[in-house]
């Protein structure tokens, strides 16, 4: 009898608690999932971490259901969270620590067919210096390519949103178009469109402007394609609707009667623009940068398939260090590498140009 | 009460705007002073705040001209017009604080930055906001975000503020306390008002002069009293305030008095300039005039049946229905002396000598009055 009522009041303390179970639950059940992920256990004990995850997660849905309302509001925002922790727990904590481990390890001989772990940071030296010229040209080819979305997507979001009137939909669907084929597939049309019998290059000559293009880095030799700009283009073109998109969300919510307030005390077109059209652009601009800017700086398939040996990006060091040379350990460093870089800039670029009171 | 002498501030000529075609405004003519307080009043779709976007400059007139203190303006962009808007949502730039907001005129007239601040701060003190400069717009309430509009606009000194429906989006309470606001801003920097607005009670309490408007034509120009007391036009009668409208005959027109029988059968004397024996014409009679269940007085009494008593706190609103079936309103203080008489009860209603006022025209000419619509609207 005694003991009946004791563990009573024990589950009703645990119940009482529901909030700190709920946070414990989705930290431990992340932390096995990262642990069986990256490989810190692995054969029977994997399995038991697993049954183990298992019967927790059955547990706290157990909680949930004979727990009172009270027991179910403190865990809801845990059950909420646990999806989306667990799936970046799989898929993102547990491939970067295993790329972090990779990346600090090193193969004892050549013949060895596993990289063992071995504080080896001689890869990072060699990423950062063999492939300097490869991260180089990727930050120079995505800031370039982010610029050139921006001047081609700027106008083309401001006419859409202020002057689009009843065709604002459809001129949107026209930016969106293209991407009901895939990347791949129009990133192969470029090829043909910039190939030296193709339409643009022969265009070109007919005007007579090879040498004017030549002379300005554009063509080579009188070919496009397997030049930088044949990159840049193929960057610019796959990634402008990710600068048109957010700028033009951005302008849509400004309202056209901010402009009338303008032009009445006083202001110029272009002042306003300047003063008000522009600043409540910021949002746009600061988020279609960062989408163009960050998936460009890490992209392959455009120097895959417009450029040469000359134009690699980093994206293709990476690859081909993976797949091809089988040299994990560096491939792994340049990935971190990269990630970090992209990670500073961004920091930077939010710290300058940060709009937190508007976004 | 055309106020100030000399040039009048703005002038409309012959103004006719019209959008394909549709006829937004059809040959408005106005002039208002210096120093009014001038409102344009009228159900929506009349015109009025067309006429006001044609004033500002952000709408060109198809016909007319229109002046500011003298000069013709017809063609000048808004940001060369003297004028300053205050709009219906305010429209306050969400990205600057309350000081670069009120600041962004004179900054754009580029001023000398001193200049500038203490003109911004003074106009801060005048809206009482000095303590809210640096605060953005989306931190303040609705009726300050209002003063910060009106401080924007009134910084730049201009010739004539605009104001655009400026207490729509306010609640009740603050709409009245915003309207003696205003009224005093208006009083301390001596700029004249503008004022469009669909709410009568509004346009009563705190302009100088009225016009009334209706399908883009200016039905009458006149003081609160005037259009009050003497409209102009059975759509003004209806449409300000509330008024019992009694459709009748004229009998005889001595002068100024006018005997008119009414459809109800009632003769009654009244008053009305220009009218001739034998002319369709409306009696008004504004409820609170009428005293009911007293002595009937000849010439200025109807009889009819009592339908309902509503009480409104202050006062009673007492419905009758005439022989011929028409309801008249009467308002009675509820705490009158007079024996208020109960549904069912026949009542004999007078009114005193000037309570009356004949109108052209069939009651029915008010058309559709919106404005019990918008009061409901506005309250909402």
């Amino acid at each position: 009898m005694n003991l009946v009522v004791d563990r009573r009041t024990r589950l009703a303390k645990f119940f009482d608690r529901a909030d700190i179970v709920g946070l414990g639950t989705m930290l431990l059940l992340a932390l096995g999932i990262v642990a069986v992920g990256a490989g810190w256990v692995d054969g029977d004990a994997a399995r038991v971490v697993i049954i183990a995850l298992v019967v927790v997660l059955v547990g706290i849905i157990a909680m949930a259901v004979m727990g009172n309302g009270e027991v179910r509001r403190k865990l809801a925002p845990y059950g909420l969270l646990k999806p989306g922790i667990l799936w970046l727990a799989l898929f993102f904590l547990a491939p970067v620590w295993s790329l972090f481990v990779m990346s600090l390890s090193a193969k004892e001989s050549r013949f060895d067919f596993w990289p063992d772990f071995s504080w080896h940071w001689d890869n990072y030296r060699t990423a950062l210096t063999e492939f300097r010229p490869q991260f180089v040209r990727s930050f120079s080819y995505a800031g370039i390519a982010t610029l050139l979305t921006l001047i081609i997507g700027f106008p083309l979001a401001y006419v859409i949103a202020f002057r689009g009137g009843r065709y604002k939909t459809i001129l949107l669907g026209l930016v969106v178009v293209p991407f009901f084929t895939s990347y791949l597939i129009r990133t192969l049309a470029w090829q043909n469109l910039l190939a030296d019998s193709g339409p643009i290059v022969s265009i070109i000559d007919d005007l007579r402007l090879t040498g004017l293009f030549e002379s300005l880095n554009i063509m080579d030799n009188g070919k496009l394609m397997n030049t930088p700009a044949a990159v840049i283009g193929g960057l610019t073109y796959n990634f402008l609707p990710f600068m048109v998109l957010p700028i033009y969300v951005s302008m849509e919510k400004i309202d056209v009667r901010l402009l009338d307030a303008a032009h009445d005390l006083y202001s110029t077109g272009r002042r306003a623009f300047r003063k008000v059209v522009l600043p409540l652009t910021f949002p746009g601009i600061f988020a279609g940068t960062l989408l163009t800017f960050i998936p460009a700086a890490g992209d392959f398939i455009n120097a895959a398939l417009l450029g040469s040996p000359n134009t690699t990006m980093i994206g293709n060091s990476i690859q081909d260090q993976f797949i091809r040379q089988n040299n994990w350990p560096v491939a792994g460093a340049m990935s971190l590498v990269l990630m970090a870089i992209i990670t500073v800039a961004v920091m930077i670029y939010t710290k300058f140009l940060g709009t937190e009171d508007l976004v | 009460m055309q106020g100030g002498a000399g040039v009048p501030v703005i002038t409309l000529e012959n103004i006719r705007k019209q959008y394909g075609t549709f006829v937004a405004v059809d040959g408005a003519n106005l002039s208002i002073g210096q120093g009014e307080f001038f409102a344009m009043l009228g159900p929506s779709g009349c015109g009025k705040t067309t006429t006001l976007k044609m004033i500002a400059g952000f709408e060109q007139p198809t016909e007319g001209r229109i002046l500011l203190e003298g000069v013709d303006v017809s063609t000048v962009p808004p940001y060369k017009r003297n004028v300053n808007t205050v709009f219906q949502q305010y429209a306050l730039f969400p990205h600057m604080t309350v000081f670069d907001n009120v600041a962004f005129g004179p900054r754009s007239k580029k001023l000398d930055s001193s200049t500038i601040k203490s003109r911004v701060m003074e106009m801060l003190e005048v809206v009482r906001l000095a303590d809210f400069a640096q605060r953005r717009p989306a931190q303040l309430s609705g009726g300050q975000q209002q003063r910060v509009a009106l401080a924007r606009a009134l910084v730049n000194y201009p010739s004539a503020l605009l104001l655009d429906e400026p207490l729509a989006a306010l609640d009740l309470k603050l709409r009245e306390a915003m309207q003696l606001e205003l009224k005093r801003i208006q009083r301390e920097v001596g700029i004249t008002f503008v004022f469009v607005t669909h709410d009568q009670g509004e346009a009563l309490t705190m302009s100088d002069r009225i016009a009334v408007m209706n399908e883009g034509h200016i039905e009458m120009v006149g003081t609160p009293e005037e259009i009050y007391d003497r409209p102009s036009s059975v759509f003004v009668a209806s449409f300000i305030g509330s008024a019992n409208l009694l459709p009748g005959v004229v009998e005889s027109v001595s002068g100024a008095s006018v005997t008119v029988r009414l459809s109800c059968g009632a003769v009654v004397d009244s008053s009305g300039t220009d009218f001739a024996a034998g002319e369709s014409v409306t009696v008004m009679i504004r409820p609170e005039r009428i005293t009911p269940g007293g002595e009937s007085i000849a010439g200025r009494s109807i009889s009819g049946e009592v339908t309902d008593l509503v009480f409104q706190g202050p006062s009673v609103r007492l419905i009758a229905r005439l022989a011929d079936g028409t309801e008249v309103g009467a308002v009675v203080g509820s705490h009158t002396n007079l024996t208020i008489p109960r549904p069912g009860d026949s009542v004999s209603m007078s009114w005193d000598a000037k309570g009356s006022y004949v109108l052209k025209g069939h009651p029915e000419m008010a058309g559709s009055t919106t404005s019990n619509l918008d009061h409901v609207e506005a309250n909402l």
